[in-house]
């Protein structure tokens, strides 16, 4: 489970290191000047070494940005962004690691304990050194902008399994990058993504050649740390004829003031009977309980089933983040193609939601699948948004689409707003939606029982959240159901 | 030393008495029985030793297992050795019968400082109790009472109460509901928990449970007080009678 926070926090203390050392005014921590330009961009795409063609693409993406305007149809409220106010590229220092679990951070070592992370464990994760060998799940971090930890390499190559940053991957594969980047979110689709395409640092790429299937889960685990420095993360995942992988992204991040910008972006391709599983576990910072401070989300997360029975699965757990936007989506180009959204959104406090899924059938027989759990507590508002859009071609397509919304406590908003547009008489699509309160009967019945009322909440939640949490690998899952219940603290009583 | 003595118990709901003035003593080892008609209050009694929100204790004492249990949480409550099994058991989706009932033991354990069970121990003492009761093992995985019939919530309850060894089970109604077979068999269950340490208290509108769980002493409850107590023959007087010379209460 938690090895894959191995390598974040070993960079976590990295970053701790340069506050430190003062690492903002030092010329060596690479940090280019606050704002947006196209001195940035060629800044930050010279820093890459990157090709002429990527360049061009990202300064079309900048020019194309500055035409655009903030999307605000989103049941989302939150002051203006001032995207001059903010960096755009910072590398980290390496720095020595904690010598023990007493160097490192109390407040980190608090959440794992939360987590139910073992001493042992959570030194390794902490990145202590001589703590532990390597961690049971490759992992590729993304840190601070840029991968400084690759693991598990060998045993991928093996396989011709390519998993590494997308920088490393700029210079070492350039042809399947070129074949596919912006293929699936092109840099002009929306506000959020065409900023990332101009000033993306790093993410992860991975490519699984046909007929493989991947023999371990993939792991990338965001942290944002570096103060006021946006996060353009971009993911690629190529899945070849017949291939399968399982991919992990899991996001904390330590308590801060600021409002911070995340603008990701993460394009799956599935070709020909290829399958991918995409799981996210997001826990960034939330902000206070009066919304002071907290990550600000806006991610673009697409994938494409080109090919025929090809299947792409989305599992989120959303529970961090002062505002979410995102709508990870499905194109079901491929004939029999299959989409699937599973997602558990938990907003409590002052957090805002707004997320969903995009399910597009164009090939025939194609079907979709979305189970959608959104859970309201404090003043916090939860919006499920979704679309799903038959296309004339896609005979005999079917979507079945569930909304689910729990409200605990009375102050809280649950939003569910559904679109659904069919251009095919053949094409069957069922939805249904519920909500409602954890009831007074249910949090006594547990209380007769001896469960305190935190748990008991914790427990309905989770039984509420079952269908998408047993979707999760199970490495993922146990750590996620503790999620549920640290992210509702103080939610009744 | 009694279990529990009520003292002049005196309960509102909504700014309404309910409970005027109830006293009541149980000691260990003995089985009580309440009866009385629709709406007399023994549902509230029920709610308000268990600590339920919203039923506000407006006078009175309750010593439980020598300590002052109104002063307890609900779970604290059960945690002492309070059990309730509930005229209407509540439902809760996507949580299982194991996982909820392993939950609540551990978290009753813990309060009292006893180590918790793992898995593979709670699932061999799951599995015997429920084969006492005749249920089968896909019952104790599906989710807790959703889509149960009535019969078999009730034998859930009984279930429960087999697994937390409660000192003091008050029994709402749990007859209601059950066939004459299940009841037979919820009634082994409970009478298999008898013991010198335990006490019950059973809440029934009709004569018919205690030929089964045959009780020490029966009151009778009407009016928020208790009107009547004698032996097991009271039951058979009342179920021959009726509650008229109680008057009627409003229905529940
Ligand atoms: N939540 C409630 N709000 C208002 N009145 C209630 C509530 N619960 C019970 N009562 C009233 O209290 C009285 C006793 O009810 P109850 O204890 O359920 O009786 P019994 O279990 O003996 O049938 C009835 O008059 C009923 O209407
Ligand atoms: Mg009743």
């Amino acid at each position: 489970m938690a090895a894959t926070e191995q390598t974040i926090d070993q960079v976590r203390e990295l970053t701790e290191g340069k506050y430190k050392y003062g690492f903002f005014t030092d010329i060596e921590s690479e940090m280019a000047p606050k704002g947006l330009s196209e001195d940035i961009v060629r800044f930050i795409s010279a820093k890459k070494g990157e090709p002429d063609w990527l360049l061009d693409w990202r300064l079309r993406a900048y020019r194309h940005w500055l035409t655009m305007a903030e999307p605000d149809w989103g049941k989302l409220h939150y002051p203006p962004i001032d995207y001059q106010d903010a960096y755009y590229y910072a590398a980290p220092k390496v720095k020595e690691k904690p010598k023990s679990l007493d160097e490192v951070d109390p407040e980190l070592l608090k959440t794992y304990e939360k987590l139910g992370i073992p001493l042992k464990e959570q030194a390794i994760l902490a990145g202590v050194e001589g703590a532990g060998d390597m961690p049971a799940v490759a992992v590729d971090a993304v840190f601070d902008s840029v991968s400084v930890a690759t693991t598990f390499k060998k045993k991928l190559e093996e396989k011709g399994i390519i998993f590494c940053s997308i920088s490393e991957a700029i210079q070492t594969h350039p042809e399947l990058v070129r074949q596919y980047l912006g293929t699936v979110v092109p840099y002009s689709d929306n506000y959020f993504a065409t900023l990332n395409s101009a000033v993306f640092t790093d993410g992860s790429f991975v490519y699984i050649p046909k007929g493989v299937r991947c023999p371990m889960e993939l792991s990338t685990y965001f942290r944002i740390n570096a103060k006021n420095t946006g996060q353009f993360e971009r993911t690629l995942i190529i899945a070849d004829e017949g291939s399968y992988v399982s991919y992990l992204e899991g996001c904390t991040a330590p308590q801060r003031d600021e409002n911070q910008l995340h603008a990701a972006v993460v394009e799956l391709v599935a070709l020909n009977d290829a399958t991918i599983k995409y799981s996210t576990v997001q826990n960034w910072y939330p902000g206070d309980e009066n919304g002071k401070g907290g990550i600000y989300n806006f991610v673009t997360k697409r994938a494409a089933c080109r090919g025929k029975n090809s299947k792409v699965s989305w599992t989120q757990v959303e529970t961090g983040s002062a505002i979410t936007w995102k709508y990870p989506s499905c194109i079901l180009q491929g004939d029999n193609s299959v989409g699937e959204f599973y997602s558990v959104a938990i907003t409590n406090n002052m957090q805002q939601a707004d997320t969903g899924t995009k399910m597009i059938h164009i090939g025939k027989n194609t079907r979709s699948t979305i189970v959608s759990k959104g859970i309201s507590a404090g003043k916090a508002q939860n919006t499920y948004r979704g679309l799903v859009r038959i296309l004339p071609k896609a005979e005999g397509a079917r979507n079945y689409t569930q909304c689910d919304s729990l409200l605990i406590g009375d102050k809280c908003g649950a939003h569910t707003v559904p679109y659904i547009e069919s251009k095919n008489r053949s094409a069957r699509i069922e939805h249904e939606a519920t909500t409602a309160k954890i009831s007074e009967d249910q949090l006594f019945y547990c209380r007769q029982r001896g469960l305190a009322e935190e748990d008991a909440v914790s427990l309905i939640v989770n039984g509420f959240c079952k269908e998408v949490l047993k979707e999760l690998p199970m490495e993922f899952a146990v750590e996620a159901q503790k999620l549920v219940a640290i992210s509702l603290e103080g939610s009744v009583g | 030393m009694p279990l529990i003595e009520i003292k002049n118990l005196h309960a509102s709901v909504d700014g309404k008495e309910i409970l005027k003035g109830i006293d009541l003593t149980i000691d260990a080892g003995e089985v009580h029985a309440i009866m009385g008609p629709n709406g007399s209050g023994k549902s509230t009694l029920s709610y308000v030793l268990a600590g339920r929100d919203g039923y506000e204790v407006t006078d009175g004492s309750v010593t439980f297992a020598g300590v002052d249990l109104l002063a307890l949480e609900p779970e604290e409550r059960a945690a002492a050795g309070l059990f309730l099994a509930f005229q209407y058991p509540v439902e809760i989706p996507g949580v299982s019968n194991t996982t909820f009932l392993k939950e609540a033991l551990n978290a009753i354990r813990k309060t009292r400082g006893e180590p918790a069970l793992d898995a593979m121990q709670f699932l061999k003492l799951i599995r015997a109790k429920a084969k006492d009761l005749s249920m089968t093992d896909e019952m104790i995985k599906r989710a807790v009472n959703v889509g149960f019939s009535g019969g078999e919530k009730k034998r859930n309850e009984a279930l429960q109460m087999a697994v937390l060894q409660p000192k003091l089970a008050i029994l709402d109604e749990t007859d209601s509901g059950l066939d004459i077979d299940a009841l037979r068999i919820v009634a082994e269950g409970v009478n298999a928990l008898r013991s010198p340490e335990r006490a019950m208290l059973v809440i029934t509108h009709y004569q018919r449970l205690l030929d089964y769980i045959v009780p020490d002493v029966v009151h009778v409850l009407a009016h928020g007080r208790i009107q009547r107590t004698g032996g097991k023959e009271l039951a058979l007087e009342l179920e021959a009678k009726g509650y008229a010379e109680f008057g009627a209460d409003e229905a529940a």
